[in-house]
């Protein structure tokens, strides 16, 4: 029986080539998402270093880093997101959600500030749940649902915060226990020579490296580019792509309470209108870092170098002594430049 | 090594479980047959009285216009539709599909014309789509494993891919056809199903794929191979089944029948000469 003996284990054993992994290795590297960006990173860094003569010091890098990091954390999530094919609107006003969530929770029931950071996990957990619940069951496009949680969450923070506090932001929790350990774990800083880094940086760098490994390396990884990239063809093989899909929504809300919580143990007071435009410095950092919109592709990496682009432009702009009015139109015009970049470094991907 | 073939093991695990379970049928048990199956939905009759079979190394091709319902029938193997007449034998006995999944399971894989692939995920990604090979304590993927085995199984079929790491809308229609295909055996199937594999190819991307179907029916594969387009039935086919309106029009095995007759069938036969006497031309 021909049949049975090609159903013989023994016929589709699995070879090791280790010729395999050489192959064009240069070419491969060309087309990486993340070139284009990193060129833009370099040219940034140059101009900055040549214009604005304080931004060469270690201590602006200490500085600009810092910035790149509160937003490469969450970038981080939202380009995870992206390269799984849905967008996140409400991640901006999420991160203060769960601030005023941890704060006014420990606060007025008088509980150990880490149980209110661990109930605010999970509030953002459950936003994080019922985005993606709501997206891939209503098959409304996540652009919508995230725009309508978007409003409801603005509206949230400033209601319930009046309602609870009296005024628009929560009371300090300084004093409170579980301060000082919590701050040490989101909000601390540790000196390399000189040099004063806010730890906020070290949990980027951790949580990109984490990103990139499970993009790349694991099964998880493959089915979040496979329900970016074609949804349809995914389930046809037995992805389980709704499950990927609330996982990358919830992967989001943890990226929003990390964040949330570096912002309470910083500030100890948090005022509730804030947040509002974040959610577009996610995404900014995530695209300029080559994520597709379309879904299927980009990469953590990507997004750590987009949110450092956006780091050096925040903290250059002050170092040259301009008007930090022009801000946004150079976020603005790098947005531009970097799409129209990403898009030529595709089409010659798709064209080799 | 030995983790990847656990993993290997428990992917198949059911198609080799069915296998054993089978008594060992002679070459002339078909692995598929169908007797008298009819489906209709509602007061619409899609299908009535086919009869097809598709033994182990062999190609039956079922040909049809639009309409004819070669989709219902697909269906139909596939798991997708339940016939509402007759009945479908799998090596020699009775069964029902539930779902496609059953149908997967014994070893029934079905081909359809969008393939099921991720045009932007590199060749060896798709090829191992839900099905990924994994090692270590933290269950990475195992990519070269994967990527060696992906340009092994192609070459066995005769596809010579270079870079399996090229996304796969970088390849030709042919080459996409054939990978998915090659996906479809190595996961454990014994019949293949295609559908319409060199509809939307050129001529050379069909002999491409042509060539692809006669290395798995050499290889022992049961192929039901579905297309409008005769010339590359024939090339193929060991028996041919020609639907029209649901109805089966013809029945036959290559040996019984020519290019021109299996052409002019398809074109629609005395209905054509009808017309043309019609038109008066």
């Amino acid at each position: 029986m021909t049949t049975q003996a090609d159903l013989d284990l023994a016929t589709h054993k699995v070879v090791h080539d280790e010729r395999v992994k050489e192959q064009k290795r240069m070419q491969r590297l060309l087309v990486r998402p993340e070139l284009g960006s990193l060129f833009g990173a370099i040219i940034i860094f140059i101009f900055f270093a040549i214009v604005a003569p304080p931004f060469r010091t270690p201590e602006a890098m200490a500085t600009v880093l810092y910035a790149s990091s509160t937003i490469g954390i969450m970038a981080c999530a939202v380009a995870l997101l992206m390269i799984g094919g849905e967008f996140d609107l409400s991640s901006g006003v999420a991160v203060t959600t769960s601030s005023l969530a941890a704060s006014m929770l420990a606060y007025n029931l008088h509980l150990n500030l880490w149980i209110g950071a661990l109930l605010a996990l999970g509030v953002s957990l459950a936003i994080g749940f019922i985005n993606g619940y709501l997206v891939v069951k209503t098959k409304i496009p996540s652009f919508l649902i995230t725009l309508s949680t978007f409003l409801m969450l603005t509206g949230i923070n400033l209601a319930v915060t009046k309602l609870v506090t009296g005024q628009v932001a929560t009371q300090s929790v300084s004093d409170m226990a579980g301060f000082d350990s919590a701050k040490k774990v989101f909000a601390s800083s540790f000196t390399i020579g000189s040099v004063s880094i806010r730890v906020t940086v070290l949990w980027w760098l951790l949580f990109t490296v984490i990103a990139t490994w499970v993009l790349f390396k694991t099964r998880v990884g493959n089915w979040i580019f496979a329900v970016g990239g074609n949804p349809d063809s995914a389930r046809a093989v037995g992805v389980p792509v709704n499950k990927v899909k609330i996982g990358l929504f919830m992967t989001v809300g943890f990226g929003a309470w990390f964040v949330g919580m570096h912002l309470l143990f910083a500030f100890n007071t948090i005022q509730s209108g804030q947040g509002v435009g974040n959610e577009f410095l996610y995404i900014i950092a995530a695209v300029i870092g080559g994520c597709l919109l379309t879904g299927g592709f980009g990469t953590a990496i990507g997004a750590a170098i987009g949110a450092f682009i956006f780091g050096m432009t925040n903290q250059g702009i002050v170092y040259a002594g301009w008007n930090p009015d022009w801000f946004k139109f150079f976020l603005g015009a790098m947005l531009l430049l970097a799409v129209i970049a990403n898009n030529a470094f595709r089409n010659y991907a798709a064209k080799r | 090594m030995t983790r990847i073939d656990e993993k290997r093991e428990s992917a198949v695990s059911t198609t080799a479980e069915t296998s054993i379970e089978t008594p060992p049928s002679g070459g002339k048990t078909p692995l598929i047959e169908l007797k008298h199956v009819g489906k209709s939905y509602g007061s619409i009759i899609a299908l009535k009285d086919i009869n097809l079979r598709v033994g182990a190394g062999e190609v039956t091709g079922v040909l049809g216009d639009n309409g004819a319902g070669k989709s219902t029938l697909i269906k139909i193997i596939a798991g997708l539709h339940k016939p509402t007449e007759g009945e479908m034998l799998v090596d020699g006995e009775t069964t029902v599909f539930e779902s496609p999944k059953e149908s997967l399971d014994k070893g029934v894989a079905t081909v359809y014309q969008d393939l099921a692939v991720v045009g932007l995920m590199p060749v060896w990604r798709n090829f191992f789509l839900g099905q990924e090979l994994r090692k270590g304590p933290f269950k990475a993927l195992d990519a070269n494993g994967m990527r060696a085995t992906t340009l092994n199984e192609l070459h066995k079929m005769g596809i010579d891919l270079p870079d399996v790491d090229a996304p796969i809308s970088s390849l030709s229609g042919g080459q996409r056809q054939c990978v998915a295909i090659a996906r479809a055996i190595f996961f454990g199937a014994r019949v293949l199903i295609l559908d319409e594999p060199t509809a939307a190819l050129g001529v050379k991307q069909s002999g491409m794929v042509l060539r692809y179907i006669s290395a798995a029916k050499e290889q022992g594969f049961g192929v039901i191979f579905i297309t409008h387009n005769p010339h590359h039935a024939y090339m193929v086919g060991d028996h041919f089944v020609l639907l029209n309106r649901g109805r089966q029009k013809l029945d036959c095995s290559y040996d019984d029948i020519t290019l021109e007759e299996l052409t002019q069938q398809m074109a629609g036969g005395d209905e054509l000469d009808t017309l043309a006497h019609e038109l008066g031309r």
